[in-house]
């Protein structure tokens, strides 16, 4: 599997890495997306990833703790991409191959990660973590997710 | 084997509050990751849910696309703020405690019946401002932290890891940029 293919099925709009159209989904697939977002917002919350303040801290090297979350986390997440296809056949809620995630490069993966940067650098916060954020008590986060909703569609207005 | 008692303090200083918190944590969130990967197949990245909830209200053709998967990114970020509530009810409540969690000092602890959240000390505006950028960054570059960094990282992939070098080496330079001029928290 190559990257290239990768990009030509995204450009398909390849329906496989969004699931199932949910008239035609397994009884189980929502609770098991339910079960995989409690797991990961729990441990948004106890690694303190949820804290912008600690963002910041590791971003100007007071405390690099984080880096294992992001170890940690793409470390396990790896094993399982090497072994499900190896050890199953398809996803038993979908149907669908285990495929690894494999977006095409272009000069917007650089573009988008540099403003990403320059805002992930401003507030110490990024997307998942700022849900888990909400979920520990920040209510003064929704400046943050406010913000997050307005570049969205931002974005998708001018590249419409 | 003789360690060098200052390279020992030297790692030491740069990790303030040990790494079993985030080892773990980090391990959880592969773990949610996992789960739904081994059940269905999808990477799931958190940043999509930008776009795939704005398709309710904006006929967009960018969010249009999202439209079959906008249900269950809803239920996925339900999830991860219900995950971290729990995390709020036990450990940050106290009421459950592990020589692997040491509690943060940063932000401000409240209590609302009996419960002890969280909030940050961080300006309102640097929250809005920077959610601005990570909201169309992210967006253009292709994913985000969990995205790029755990499932594409955990993928091998090579416009992952050069997207997380990217937006990793521009944080750290706006990080420290904004300290230098003075802006805390």
């Amino acid at each position: 599997m190559t990257e290239a293919r990768a990009s030509r099925s995204e450009r398909a709009g390849n329906d496989s890495a969004e699931g199932p159209a949910s008239d035609d989904r397994h009884p189980l697939f929502i609770p098991l997306v339910l079960v995989g977002g409690l797991l990961f917002g729990f441990g948004l919350g106890f690694s303190h990833m949820a804290r912008p303040e600690v963002v910041l801290d590791f971003l100007q090297f007071e405390d690099l703790g984080l880096l294992f979350v992001m170890f940690g986390g793409s470390a396990l997440v790896g094993v399982t991409y090497f072994l499900a296809p190896r050890l199953f056949d398809r996803a038993p809620l979908t149907g669908d191959a285990f495929e690894r995630r494999l977006k095409s490069f272009d000069r917007n993966v650089l573009i988008g990660g540099a403003i990403f940067g320059v805002g992930w650098g401003l507030s110490g916060i990024c997307p998942g973590a700022a849900y888990a954020s909400l979920g520990v008590g920040n209510v003064t986060i929704l400046w943050a997710i406010a913000g997050m909703f307005a570049g969205a569609y931002l974005q998708g207005y001018w590249r419409r | 084997m003789v360690i060098d008692p200052v390279a020992l303090q030297a790692a030491a200083d740069l990790f303030p509050n040990g790494i079993s918190r985030y080892a773990v944590g980090g391990l959880l969130v592969g773990l949610g990751v996992t789960v739904i990967y081994l059940g269905t197949g999808i990477s799931a990245g958190a940043s999509t849910f930008l776009e795939s909830t704005l398709s309710y209200v904006s006929g967009q053709s960018r969010f249009q696309r999202y439209v079959s998967s906008r249900d269950w990114r809803l239920v996925f970020t339900a999830g991860i703020v219900l995950g971290a509530a729990a995390f709020a009810v036990t450990f940050q409540s106290g009421v459950v405690s592990s020589p692997l969690y040491r509690p943060g000092t940063t932000g401000h602890l409240y209590e609302v019946g009996g419960v002890t959240l969280w909030t940050t000390g961080v300006q309102p505006w640097r929250l809005l401002v920077g959610g601005l950028f990570v909201g169309v960054g992210t967006r253009i570059g292709k994913g985000c932290t969990s995205g790029h960094g755990i499932c594409g990282v955990g993928s091998a992939s090579k416009t992952s890891i050069v997207g997380v070098l990217t937006f990793l080496v521009v944080a750290v330079v706006t990080a420290q940029l904004v300290a230098a001029l003075g802006v805390s928290p």
